[in-house]
């Protein structure tokens, strides 16, 4: 609204022949970054605001508990230690997760850039994109389908090797990373195709020409030149693993203890939402300190 | 110009709604009319289909509903959304709390007309009453024991939770409350106050090589079960029956020597209900013989406090047999938590997931 306004009064000024000193150039740039700040204040920082405000009372403001202010909620990691295990647990699973996030998205995003023309490249986006549609606790609940003992994988294993016995692994760690990877790898692949896609295709055939091998290519020429995608892939990936408690719990079952899981029983059975957002906080500040010791290479990866 | 207010818009609404369910159910209009919302567990009684059709071929109110899958979850419900609910089911230890909030308001007995029969031991529960004022309506009552797969041999005692011969064949639910009331009253101990908690978290955690699973809801439960991930878990006396029945899973309810964790269900009313009148009138169905052996017999019903619908069953019927009286006598019934000891417990909980997590 304010900012249609004062685009209505430069345009104006400028056929007003009585004014004729173009609006400064600050006014413009505020009122054209106003709409986008005015969504981070209201989506972002607001509710952030109120869940930091959380973390420092002393019960969940609703009932009649009296609320005071209190620092103890942020001591949970030292009154707690077994919560520093918890969260190891979902910084190395976070840490697998994004790694074959990258290894499989980067090689699939590869492939569809370099080996796949028109149609197909695009029927290819479209069925990688199709996972998007349905809802995250199907995929999540089929894989307990397929995983469970005497569940479709055994029965396929059954067939092909009947002596075998079971080889499922439901209710483990690679059971969450394998329901993680399944969840996110859409989005490394599309960071990834859309740095590759930019990619000039006489470099690649300059590199050929000049004796490179395809290994070569990969590594020297467009690992480098995607890296990019690879790191915001990476960011997009990292973040939400290590905060998530659906695939953990479904997947985990006993084993899937991890910050989320955590963080999601005080708000929802034990209704400390004061620990839950203090827990939340310095999850987020670890996030932050990962990224702030590779902000080097992040640095360099992204602008290079 | 008429300025179309958000309350007038409302009201518009409300009206049109009003005159358009009025006109739909003038045939089976009796004495109250209108929509009841009922917060509750789902698949818990309350949304039984033909019941509700009953019911308002009867009465004329229409019964929608709101769920939970937690108790808390229940009572950040209540406290967030008031004016929302006409009728909650709620345990008789989270009454006890809901009602020190004044989350919800007494009940007019007279309205319910078949409390008259109800086990007087239940009425006038601590947790159901304040200063002789009735807060909630008895409704149903079970416990928490021992679930067995058939043929295997009957457990006595809690125990067989850490007992080596069923090595990762073990589902515990996944409650703070449960867990610590099974492992104080194994270690003889008061559940609602152990005082030796250290001696309740190592119990829990000698559990550990058992532990198969830790479920949260009856689906799961009988799901898992059905897929033989587990032998011998902790589950609810309904649930067993609903197993049984509905799920024709092989399994066998046992009550060990230390007794059931008992509970209570009420059904209370709360405070700005729009719809008391047909609250109550549904608090009655609730309780009525009639309703609860159809679904005692069609569903798989926990024992009903209701000792003439207790006894309208037949005598060969499931629930029956797996409610047997004398489990009253040697259950411990859970009482609500100060805030301190609750935290405690759930503190407690954590650290027994994170250590079977290692």
């Amino acid at each position: 609204m304010r900012s249609d306004a004062i685009l209505n009064d430069a345009a104006r000024g400028s056929s007003d022949p009585r004014q004729r000193r173009p609006i400064p150039a600050w006014v413009a740039t505020t009122a054209l970054l106003l709409p986008t700040y005015g969504w981070l204040t209201l989506a972002v920082l607001l509710p952030l605001l109120t869940m930091f405000v959380f973390s420092f009372m002393s019960a969940t403001p609703m009932g009649k508990t009296p609320i005071v202010f209190t620092l103890k909620h942020y001591r949970a990691f030292i009154d707690q230690p077994y919560l520093i295990n918890i969260a190891w647990t979902s910084l190395v699973i976070g840490f697998w997760t994004t790694l074959l996030c990258a290894v499989f998205g980067f090689l699939a995003a590869v492939a569809l850039a370099r080996a796949t023309v028109g149609r197909m490249r695009e029927t290819l986006l479209v069925l990688l994109l199709l996972p998007f549609w349905t809802n995250g606790l199907v995929r999540v609940f089929s894989w307990t389908m397929v995983l469970r003992e005497n569940g479709f994988l055994d029965g396929v294993v059954d067939m092909v090797l009947p002596d075998i016995g079971s080889i499922s692994f439901l209710y483990t760690r690679y059971a969450v990373v394998l329901g993680l990877v399944h969840g996110y790898l859409p989005y490394m692949i599309l960071t990834c195709y859309i740095a590759l896609s930019t990619i000039d295709d006489a470099i690649i055939e300059a590199a050929a020409s000049l004796g490179a091998r395809w290994w070569t290519i990969l590594l020297r020429i467009l690992l480098p030149l995607a890296a990019p995608g690879l790191i915001s892939g990476a960011v997009l990936t990292f973040v939400p693993v290590i905060g998530s408690f659906m695939e953990p719990r479904i997947l985990g079952g006993k084993v899937g203890v991890t910050m989320g899981t955590v963080i999601e029983d005080q708000f929802t059975q034990a209704f400390n939402w004061p620990l839950g957002a203090a827990l939340s906080f310095t999850l987020l500040a670890v996030v932050l300190a990962i990224f702030a010791t590779f902000s080097g290479v992040l640095r360099r990866g992204t602008t290079a | 110009m008429t300025e179309i207010t958000r309350r007038n818009a409302l009201k518009l609404m409300s009206a049109t709604l009003i005159a358009g369910a009025g006109v739909s159910m003038l045939p089976g209009m009796a004495f109250a009319a209108g929509t009841i919302t009922v917060l509750n567990w789902q698949g818990y009684g309350t949304d039984e289909a033909w019941s509700i059709k009953a019911f308002q071929e009867a009465t004329g109110i229409e019964v929608v509903h709101d769920y939970y899958s937690s108790e808390a979850e229940m009572l950040t419900k209540l406290r967030t959304n008031p004016g929302t609910y006409d009728l909650v089911v709620l345990n008789a230890a989270r009454c006890a709390q809901a009602m020190a909030e004044d989350l919800i308001s007494p009940i007019d007995y007279a309205k319910v007309p078949n409390i008259s029969s109800v086990a007087e031991n239940l009425r006038s529960n601590e947790n159901f009453n304040k200063d002789g004022v009735g807060y909630a309506v008895p409704w149903v009552w079970g416990l928490t024991a021992i679930a067995m797969r058939e043929g295997l041999p009957k457990a006595d005692s809690y125990a067989v939770f850490g007992d080596p011969a069923y090595k990762g064949r073990v589902g515990l639910q996944d409650d703070a409350v449960g867990a610590i009331a099974a492992a104080a009253l194994l270690t003889g101990q008061d559940m609602n106050n152990p005082k030796d908690l250290d001696l309740v978290k190592e119990t829990l955690k000698g559990f550990k090589s058992n532990v198969k699973l830790l479920w949260s809801t009856e689906d799961q439960w009988n799901k898992s079960f059905a897929a033989k991930e587990f032998d011998v878990a902790m589950y609810w006396s309904g649930g067993a029956v609903r197993s049984r029945r509905v799920s024709k899973l092989p399994v066998d309810f046992v009550v060990p020597k230390e007794g059931g964790i008992g509970w209570v269900d009420g059904l209370g009313i709360p405070v700005g209900a729009p719809n008391a009148e047909g609250a109550h009138a549904f608090a009655n169905w609730m309780i009525d013989p009639k309703f609860y052996v159809e679904w005692a017999t069609k569903a798989g019903a926990p024992a009903s406090a209701n000792t003439a619908a207790m006894e309208s069953l037949p005598a060969d019927d499931l629930s029956r047999q797996i409610h047997k009286p004398e489990y009253i006598s040697s259950m411990s019934i859970m009482s609500a938590l100060p805030d301190d000891r609750r935290e405690a417990f759930n503190n407690l909980w954590q650290e027994v997931k994170a250590f079977y997590a290692e």
